[in-house]
């Protein structure tokens, strides 16, 4: 007899959190993690703002951020510029360098001899846009591509460009792009984080990354970016410890919910209430996780399109196709990172490698979301911190060169989610160093990606130790040129 | 079942609490409810958001040259409209500004539509109520010299703490809940004082204690142990943003180690906070300093370093000096200064000349922006203290460092006269655009720097500590508040300026704060005060009236339930379950970690590219002395809050996620505790309801109520169960941690035992100050 009422009571009480469960969901469906959002007594005129995101109909619904750390050299990818092969061992004029400062690495160099790419260019697809040779992939989709090649930052320095591309801002604890939309439109999918990373290394020269780049800064911290890892558990702390079943699991859940609902009947304080729901949503994405990481499901032509390294966990090959499932089922923003890209020196070996790790991939990912018929609603981009020098660091030779930072001028590309197709916009001087035609500032970039989201970059905004932020801080204008 | 419907209808008041109780945009006042117009309290806060930006203390941003801030600038006749006044005393209709808020125009209309802000019905109702009763200006309320207000009378409670808050109370409407119980209160102290758990000895020594006497001396005794300088230090851990690394690219190690044991000395011999504070902002600068005095000016040093090959020298260094300055006023006076780094302050009184006045006092270190990269990095940077064996036995035996090499620790240290730098104002704060040349100097709207004081960071200490300044003792009296009843009467503990919340309870927080400079600055006497008093020895139950009128507490009718931050979980697990090892301070420490974190991120250069974890008695520390490497900082620290250490931070957040409920559920560190405590309770007791109840008594630090016994026993029924069905999970599931096991405890019962114990862990009260 008291077993069976103990019983009742279980179910009762797995009963009860499922409907408390319900009251959450929907309406309050703003963070990646959704309840907790709840209780924390937002600001009436916040909330106010948030109900009025998104601001007008959005373009793009996800985004799939191929972040190329360490800076690809523009000069080898996209910006074809044989003048530099003409002259090769020249001294870059100081007409075209006008003052630009140097980092330390070349500030002490005393000439700043000009160098070509190694590799061929040719021109592909509609647009008519060059690609070097290392990139046969890529010029195979060339016509979904939105290239830009007159991107421009302010920062001369790993760390403050990256921080400043993620964040807005070269220093300080602010939001990643990620938690901004994670904070503005939240998440699709009530099981799984609106904010993944997954980070991938090349052979080339690297440079390390920070969890500040996916830090929710001063936002609520259920905004943050959640890493997912190629050990173990793909997110931390996800898997049941050994000799644990998950009827087991669940029994030692409903026994934590059945005594903080004892302490509940004492205290009456809704954050026991959401505790419980944190628990059972904990349970979900035990479940979620694993069936959306898991790729031996996936079919042979799905496997030969991104290559075989797609089955090798924690390359970029895999991290692409892992992207593409996150993003399928929801995940609002994936940021990747592939590192490696840093070749002050030994550059066209190191680019082989790197290029090696990430065009088919990168392309893949490209074709795949298109078969879905997802790449309408989902934005890609591809690219890095800044540009690299069109003179050589250290010792030059035709075949063996290095190139140093670039901020003035570098490439990036971009491609579905309302962004136009098969175009080539921006153009650079014939050296390659200084933009000659549609700049396009970080701020720029960054309020153009919002827009195709739906959302007015200067609305976005939230208030923090009196000021209010946003990711473009107060700079930035939509490209309009670049929407399709 | 009437439970069901207790939840619904809690649920709902509570959404419905959330949509009635209107926090002003800025803060927590009820704007409604009053007759008489403060500009402090009603007008500033609106005028501050809407119009500041605009019409404010930045003159280069200023619009048709109206100054709205400051009364001289309000009554004068408007530039653009001659004849016409912002603001005219006694008549909205003639107030040019009550005119362009409610004008339908919306080329007329401010603030304009394009800016996105605008102002709500009774936002411009309150504006008008304020004109009419003659538009009176305030100087801000937190500028103004701290005076120790007459304490009103009253009814209720044991201190003056009391009078304050029971005015508050009754003027909403609330009457304070009962004094909670001796289990919780012994809990609730031990936590507060120490961040851990009470022991058993301490439950048995003061459960069930009745009269105040006994519980003072609970206090005295918690305060007299060295773990209280562990607890107090987290805060100022964070506010000094102390980290183990250089951060930036490569991320190296560095040893400020030390700085952290002296801090944690500093709060054990009850160090007053005018000398903490002296110390640690000009320690080398007073005469003949002694090598302790050097030490804690590591404080202005724990900033981040670069190692990346390249980078500019100087730009680097006035990166150093700007956090320094940022540092200081946002942990020390509770403002923001560094929007002043670019262009006037938009909302507080500060130019950006006196931004580089301050930042001018933090200039002339012999610091520099760059060492060499991670190549030649060493564990510290110039100037450096050297710590030899002889000090370890003398001035500095605080320092727990067990072998013979020689310490280095980054600190402060002027450069000679000659050499001494001028300080620029730096156009937009770029390092490479120097223009006008400033003197050292503080700004003047927060109290005038007397010019008997030395014109460098002694005298800037001098300044801070003293007596006339506004802003030190509210801010540090606020912070205690905050640590103790989880937010501070001023909200926005770092913003003390005209954007910053409005106190709670203005006239306690001038109360306390000039008893707390009256009473010798004495730290340990200010928590005391606040401990015994019946306002913090309320129980935390929450009362439908509670969620109706005061959900988030402001008006502290009750005890706050509060959840512990990362460290103190961590403390809780690993002393309940008698594995924590309790020596005091030395480097720090690499508990459990999952694998690959550090190593998936690195850019492979320096030491820390992997993660190399301690083994032995190094598991199990406390939690402040985890190892932070800044660019991959502790997970389970930021899953539960923690600062990232990146920047100077007084307020930790406290949010409520499954992935803390994973932590929690699979986390090694607890599961090793677990088994570590229910192997020591099944060899001790044959009987598991003895072994549950002992658990139970040290994890929640009360004694357990028949229903939660009847559940645990219930749960603990089933799982012997299904491991004695199951054997062969037996062993993989205590198999866990790398503490040793006995192989004599590999059976059933112990496993079962182990499973309950986690579920304890995870309970919500558990890791919740009740």
């Amino acid at each position: 007899m008291e077993k069976e009422i103990l019983e009742q009571g279980l179910n009762h009480n797995r009963r009860k959190f499922l409907s408390r469960l319900s009251l959450g969901l929907g309406s309050a469906a703003l963070g990646s993690l959704l309840i907790p959002g709840l209780f924390d007594g937002r600001k009436e005129a916040e909330e106010s703002m948030m109900r009025a995101l998104p601001h007008f109909a959005p373009k793009a619904k996800r985004i799939i951020y191929l972040f190329q750390n360490g800076a690809p050299s523009q000069l080898e990818t996209f910006d074809y510029k044989p003048l530099l092969q003409k002259n090769f061992g020249q001294e870059l004029p100081e007409s075209i360098r006008m003052g630009q400062r140097l980092t330390g690495m070349t500030a002490g160099q005393s000439s700043f001899p000009l160098v070509g790419s190694y590799f061929d260019f040719s021109q592909y697809g509609q647009s008519r846009a060059w690609i070097s040779s290392l990139f046969p992939h890529l010029a195979s989709v060339v016509d979904d591509l939105c290239i830009v090649k007159s991107m421009h930052t302010e920062a001369i320095n790993h760390d403050p460009a990256l921080t400043f591309f993620q964040t807005g801002a070269q220093v300080g604890n602010r939001p990643s792009m990620g938690s901004w939309l994670s904070y503005g439109l939240g998440s699709e999918n009530e099981n799984l984080p609106a904010f993944c990373v997954l980070l991938s290394r090349g052979k080339g020269n690297g440079q390390g990354v920070y969890s500040k780049l996916w830090s929710n800064g001063f936002l609520d911290a259920k905004h943050q970016g959640v890493q997912f890892s190629n050990s173990e558990d793909p997110v931390l702390y996800l898997s049941d410890p050994d000799g644990m079943s998950r009827d087991q699991r669940r029994k030692m859940l409903d026994q934590i919910a059945a005594m903080n609902d004892l302490s509940y009947q004492q205290f009456n304080d809704p954050e026991i209430t959401a505790k419980i729901q944190q628990y059972e949503m904990a349970f979900r994405m035990q479940t979620a996780v694993p069936e959306i990481t898991d790729i031996t499901k996936e079919p042979d032509s799905i496997i030969k399109l991104y290559g075989p390294e797609c089955l090798v966990p924690g390359t970029y090959a895999a991290n692409c196709l892992l992207a593409r499932k996150l993003s399928e089922n929801g995940v609002r923003f994936v940021q990747l990172y592939h590192q490696g890209w840093d070749a002050h020196d030994n550059l066209p070996n190191q680019m082989i490698g790197q290029a090696k790790d990430v065009d088919q991939a990168s392309a893949a990912l490209i074709t795949d979301l298109k078969q879905r018929g997802l790449l309408d609603e989902t934005l890609v981009i591809w690219g890095g911190e800044f540009g690299r020098t069109n003179y050589c660091q250290g010792k030059i030779a035709p075949e063996n060169y290095g190139r140093d930072h670039h901020p003035r001028a570098f490439s990036i590309f971009m491609a579905g989610g309302g962004i136009k197709s098969g175009i080539v916009y921006g153009e650079t001087d014939d050296f390659g160093y200084n933009i000659t035609e549609n700049p396009v500032h970080v701020h720029d970039f960054q309020a153009t990606v919002l827009h195709l989201m739906g959302i007015d970059h200067e609305k976005l905004t939230y208030k923090h130790l009196g000021r209010r932020y946003r990711l473009t801080d107060v700079h930035g204008n939509v490209v309009k040129d670049l929407i399709a | 079942m009437p439970n069901v419907t207790k939840i619904f209808a809690a649920c709902i008041a509570l959404t419905f609490g959330l949509g009635s109780c209107k926090p002003s945009s800025s803060g927590s006042v009820d704007l409604i409810s009053t007759d008489q117009i403060s500009y402090n309290f009603h007008i500033r806060p609106i005028l501050s958001d809407k119009c500041f930006a605009c019409h404010g203390p930045d003159a280069n941003k200023r619009e048709a040259e109206l100054r709205l801030d400051t009364e001289e600038g309000a009554f004068t006749a408007l530039k653009e409209s001659p004849g016409q006044f912002a603001l005219v005393a006694g008549k909205p209709e003639e107030s040019a500004l009550y005119h362009r808020i409610t004008s339908q125009d919306p080329g007329e209309l401010m603030p304009p539509p394009e800016s996105n802000l605008s102002l709500s019905p009774q936002e411009i109702d309150l504006i008008k109520k304020w004109i009419e009763q003659g538009a009176k200006y305030e100087p801000h309320w937190a500028f103004m010299k701290v005076e120790k207000p007459s304490i009103p009378s009253s009814e209720w409670g044991t201190n003056e703490i009391d009078r304050f808050a029971f005015a508050k109370m009754k003027e909403k409407g609330l009457k304070p809940n009962e004094e909670a119980d001796s289990f919780t209160l012994i809990k609730r102290a031990c936590l507060d004082l120490t961040g851990l758990p009470p022991s058993p000895e301490i439950l048995e020594k003061y459960a069930g204690f009745r009269n105040g006497n006994t519980y003072e001396k609970l206090l005295d005794e918690l305060i007299s142990q060295p773990a209280y300088g562990e607890k107090m230090a987290i805060l100022w851990l964070d506010i000094s943003r102390y980290s183990d690394s250089y951060g930036y690219q490569d991320d190296n190690i560095r040893s400020q180690w030390p700085y952290r044991d002296w801090l944690i000395h500093a709060y054990n011999k009850k160090m007053p906070y005018d000398q903490f504070l002296t110390w640690q902002l000009a320690g080398d600068l007073l005469p003949n300093p002694t090598k302790e005095q050097i030490l804690a000016t590591a404080f202005n040093r724990n900033h981040k370093y670069t190692e990346e090959g390249g980078v500019i020298d100087e730009e680097y260094r006035i990166e150093y000096v700007l956090d320094k300055t940022n540092t200081f006023s946002k942990g020390i006076l509770g403002i923001t200064m560094e929007c002043a780094q670019c262009h006037d302050h938009k909302y507080d009184p500060f130019s950006q000349k006196e931004y580089y006045e301050l930042f001018a006092f933090f200039n002339n270190s012999k610091e520099k922006g760059f060492e060499g990269d991670v190549s030649v990095s060493k564990p510290a940077k110039t100037p450096i203290l050297w710590v030899e064996r002889e000090d370890l036995k003398g001035i500095l035996s605080f320092i727990n460092h067990s072998d013979t090499s020689r310490l280095s620790i980054s600190v402060m240290g002027e450069l000679e006269e000659n050499e001494k730098r001028t300080t620029f104002i730096l156009d937009r704060g770029v390092y490479d655009a120097p223009t006008i040349p400033v003197e050292p100097s503080t700004p003047e709207s927060i109290f005038e720097f007397p010019v008997n004081l030395e014109k460098n960071r002694l005298g800037l200490a001098k300044w801070a500590t003293s007596r006339e300044n506004p802003l030190t003792s509210r801010v540090f009296v606020n912070l205690i508040w905050q640590e103790i009843f989880g937010k501070g009467i001023v909200k926005s503990a770092g913003d003390f300026g005209m954007q910053g919340d409005l106190p709670t309870h203005p006239e306690l927080l001038n109360w306390l704060a000039a008893d707390f400079m009256e009473n010798g600055w004495n730290i340990q006497r200010l928590q005391k005060q606040i401990l015994l008093s019946s306002t913090y020895r309320q129980s935390s139950e929450i009362t439908q009236k509670h969620l109706e009128i005061d959900p988030d507490n402001f008006y502290l009718a009750r005890a706050p339930r509060l959840r512990l931050p990362a460290e103190n979980i961590q403390d809780l697990v690993l002393s309940s379950s008698g594995l924590l090892v309790s020596e005091i301070g030395g480097p720090s420490v690499k508990p459990y970690q999952p694998s690959g974190l550090w190593e998936s991120a690195t850019s492979g250069r320096g030491v820390l590219a992997t993660y190399v974890q301690d083994t032995g008695s190094k598991l199990y520390r406390r939690g402040i002395y985890n190892f932070i490497k800044l660019t991959v900082p502790p997970p389970k620290a930021i899953i539960f809050d923690s600062s990232n250490r990146d920047r100077c931070e007084i307020t930790r957040n406290r949010t409520n996620t499954p992935l803390q409920a994973l932590v929690m559920l699979n986390d090694p560190m607890i599961l090793e505790a677990s088994r570590v405590l229910s192997t020591k309770l099944s060899e001790k007791y044959a009987n598991p309801e003895e072994a549950i109840d002992e658990a139970f008594k040290r994890i929640l630090c009360r004694e357990m109520k028949s229903k939660e016994k009847t559940l645990l026993l219930r749960y603990f029924e089933s799982e012997l169960k299904e491991f004695e069905k199951k054997p062969e999970r037996i062993q993989s599931t205590l198999d866990v941690g790398e503490y040793p096991m006995n192989p004599k405890a590999i059976h059933a019962q112990n496993a079962a035992l182990m499973q309950v114990i986690v579920s304890l862990y995870n309970l919500e009260e558990t890791i919740t100050k009740s």
